[in-house]
């Protein structure tokens, strides 16, 4: 199967936006290579404003952009964006309501053998803590393109995280992508896998799986973590035989603990959250690292049969 | 006030604050007499600007029962030399593309930046009767939906100058002449973020950038230079790349000399001398004042002092 680095993919969809509307501006923090804005930088020299290695400053200098009509795409590894200049983003972009689109390149565990310093497996859960930001996760090149372009029309906030690991094509062509709208990829009744980002590729393997085992396993993708569908997780709590999350994150605060606070409340079901858990990794390059935490489509499965009492 | 749903998220009901036309207009006329007027004339309206500012934030934080006192009263001169002297807005329409940008970095004196706005029309001085109240506007730090004439929401100190680099940095790409203005705390100057930002301007050239440092010389807990040194300041602004001018803050036209334009090509870093709790005896230069509220009898005090 064809696999894709979506960070080509979120670059071409920019300098196209780019060319389109000359309020779209890069911002980045000596991270052109790894954002892969070469192109960008050829194409609009002045348009690309690199304030070094300097975080903090990169995240207020795009709110200033903003504040001043342009649209400002902060281009930055994951880690040290949301890490280092979390205050930024929830005062100067979240809180002042500035449209600027945040972008975590090479989030999760895609650092590999770099180590915790450099794995972003926190993003997601202090982003989700900061009100009126939109927290986006694409899982593919289609999705990475299409959130390109909708956090450039929105208007608003966002965080946008760039994958790095390469992954195949997944959506279809007729999937939806907006706020609260969930993408069913499989359909199925005995239990429903809900994943996002680089794991979702790895739920639909696993689903078929154990779909040769007799099981059938709905499959849903949540490319906007929030505002998330809440309506298709409550289908799935009530219409399957529990919900398995998996995610390439942290389980404190990602994926697992949005859906399951909407499952606790709305219409309980068994579940399992699949993610790492509060432990730093070891070393291994991001393979290993996500079979090592058992995201992968054997681990996917392998909870799945536990929670339905196939273990 | 409920909460109401905007894009899936809950936010407060209260829009912008609506401007004041009058006070607005008034403003117009005094800026007129101050621009045009002879400099002693202009030093003397500044003056009684400043002293009424300075009477709203005593009786702001006198009916709050809270606030910055000490930062807000050596704040006041640069607020006012700013609005009145030097910025190019207009308070009936604070979102206009071309405005000069102010962001007050040192976002605990709110209080001295709401007087200073209602002054100007951008809403109404009634409305200061509400800071801190529940559901008012006028919050302990200042909140760019609510409060028209603020551009950033700042409060988390080290924040402002990042933005405020942005701004010129869009007006630079965009060849436009508006200019920025951000005031800093001195003891904010230990936030390392504002460092990065100055950097950053020096390294793109942006003159059309002023940065004013409130230099009262006290921070929350004690003295700056008994807490994290920061002298020699105007040397550390120089090695990164800033023209600076030292002035005594509370001399309005030498403030608004030292805010002038450059011609060097580079950032101006104006190091503003003033006094913390300035025009109140008992509050000048005590590091009680930072945010101590005064008593009724003191708030008598003040207002008479503040009244010659």
């Amino acid at each position: 199967m064809t696999e894709f680095d979506c960070r080509k993919d979120f670059a071409a969809e920019l300098v196209a936006l780019a060319r389109q509307d000359e309020r779209i501006v890069a911002v980045c923090n000596d991270s052109v290579g790894s954002s892969n804005l070469g192109g960008f930088r050829e194409e609009f020299p002045r348009r690309l404003v690199n304030v070094g290695i300097a975080e903090q400053d990169l995240v207020g200098v795009a709110a200033g952009l903003a504040n001043a009509g342009k649209i400002p795409f902060v281009c930055a590894a994951a880690p040290f964006l949301t890490g280092r200049a979390l205050e930024q983003i929830k005062a100067d972009v979240a809180y002042s309501e500035a449209h600027v689109v945040l972008c975590g390149q090479s989030p999760g565990m895609a650092y590999g053998e770099l180590g915790p310093t450099h794995h972003s497996i926190e993003d997601l859960s202090w982003v989700r803590a900061v009100a009126g930001l939109d927290v986006i996760v694409p899982a593919d090149p289609v999705q990475t393109r299409a959130a390109v372009r909708w956090a450039a029309a929105s208007g608003r906030p966002s965080y946008l995280r760039v994958p790095r690991f390469k992954v195949p094509a997944v959506t279809p062509a007729d999937a939806p992508f907006a706020p609260r709208r969930a993408v069913l990829l499989r359909s199925g009744d005995d239990v429903t896998l809900i994943a996002i980002g680089s794991l979702t590729s790895r739920a639909l393997e696993a689903a078929e799986r154990l779909g040769a085992a007799g099981v059938s396993a709905r499959v849903l993708n949540l490319p906007f973590l929030d505002p998330l569908d809440e309506e298709a997780v409550v289908a799935a709590a009530r219409e399957t035989g529990g919900i398995v999350t998996a995610e390439e994150a942290t389980i404190s605060g990602g994926l697992g603990a949005a859906v399951a606070s909407i499952v606790v409340t709305r219409h309980p079901c068994p579940m399992r959250i699949l993610g790492v858990p509060r432990v730093f990794a070891p070393t291994g390059d991001t393979r290993f690292l996500l079979d090592h935490f058992g995201l992968s489509a054997d681990g996917i499965v392998a909870a799945a049969r536990e929670l339905l009492g196939h273990g | 006030m409920s909460g109401q749903a905007v894009g899936g998220h809950t936010v407060s009901g209260h829009a912008l604050l609506p401007a004041d036309p009058a006070g607005a207009r008034e403003y117009r006329e005094t800026v007129e007499r101050i621009r045009a007027g002879s400099p002693q004339a202009a030093a003397d309206e500044l003056r009684r600007v400043s002293r009424e500012v300075r009477r709203s934030v005593v009786e702001m934080i006198d009916r709050a029962g809270m606030g910055h006192i000490g930062g807000d009263l050596s704040v006041t001169d640069i607020l006012v030399t700013c609005f009145y002297g030097l910025l190019d807005v207009d308070p009936t329409r604070p979102k206009l593309p071309g405005r000069d940008r102010f962001v007050l970095s040192k976002g605990h004196c709110a209080a001295a930046l709401y007087s200073t706005l209602a002054h100007c029309g951008f809403f109404h001085r009634a409305e200061l009767a509400t800071f801190l109240a529940p559901l008012s506007a006028l919050n302990g730090h200042p909140n760019r939906m609510k409060v028209p004439g603020v551009e950033t929401n700042t409060g988390a100190l080290g924040h402002g100058f990042p933005v405020a680099t942005g701004c010129a940095l869009a007006a630079q790409l965009d060849g436009a002449a508006w200019r920025t203005v951000v005031v800093l705390g001195d003891g904010e100057l230990q936030e390392g973020s504002n460092w990065e930002a100055a950097m950053t301007a020096a390294h793109h050239g942006l003159s059309s950038l002023t940065a004013v440092v409130d230099r009262n010389r006290l921070q929350q807990g004690a003295r700056t230079e008994d807490t994290t040194r920061l002298e020699p300041l105007g040397a550390k602004w120089e090695g990164f790349g800033w023209e600076v001018r030292d002035v005594d803050g509370h001399d309005h036209l030498a403030l608004l000399e030292a805010m002038s334009r450059s011609d060097t090509g580079k950032p101006v870093a104006v190091i503003a001398n003033t006094v913390k709790g300035k025009g109140v005896s008992f509050m000048e230069d005590r590091v009680e004042w930072h945010h101590k509220v005064p008593s009724a009898e003191q708030v008598e005090a003040a207002l008479a002092e503040l009244a010659r």
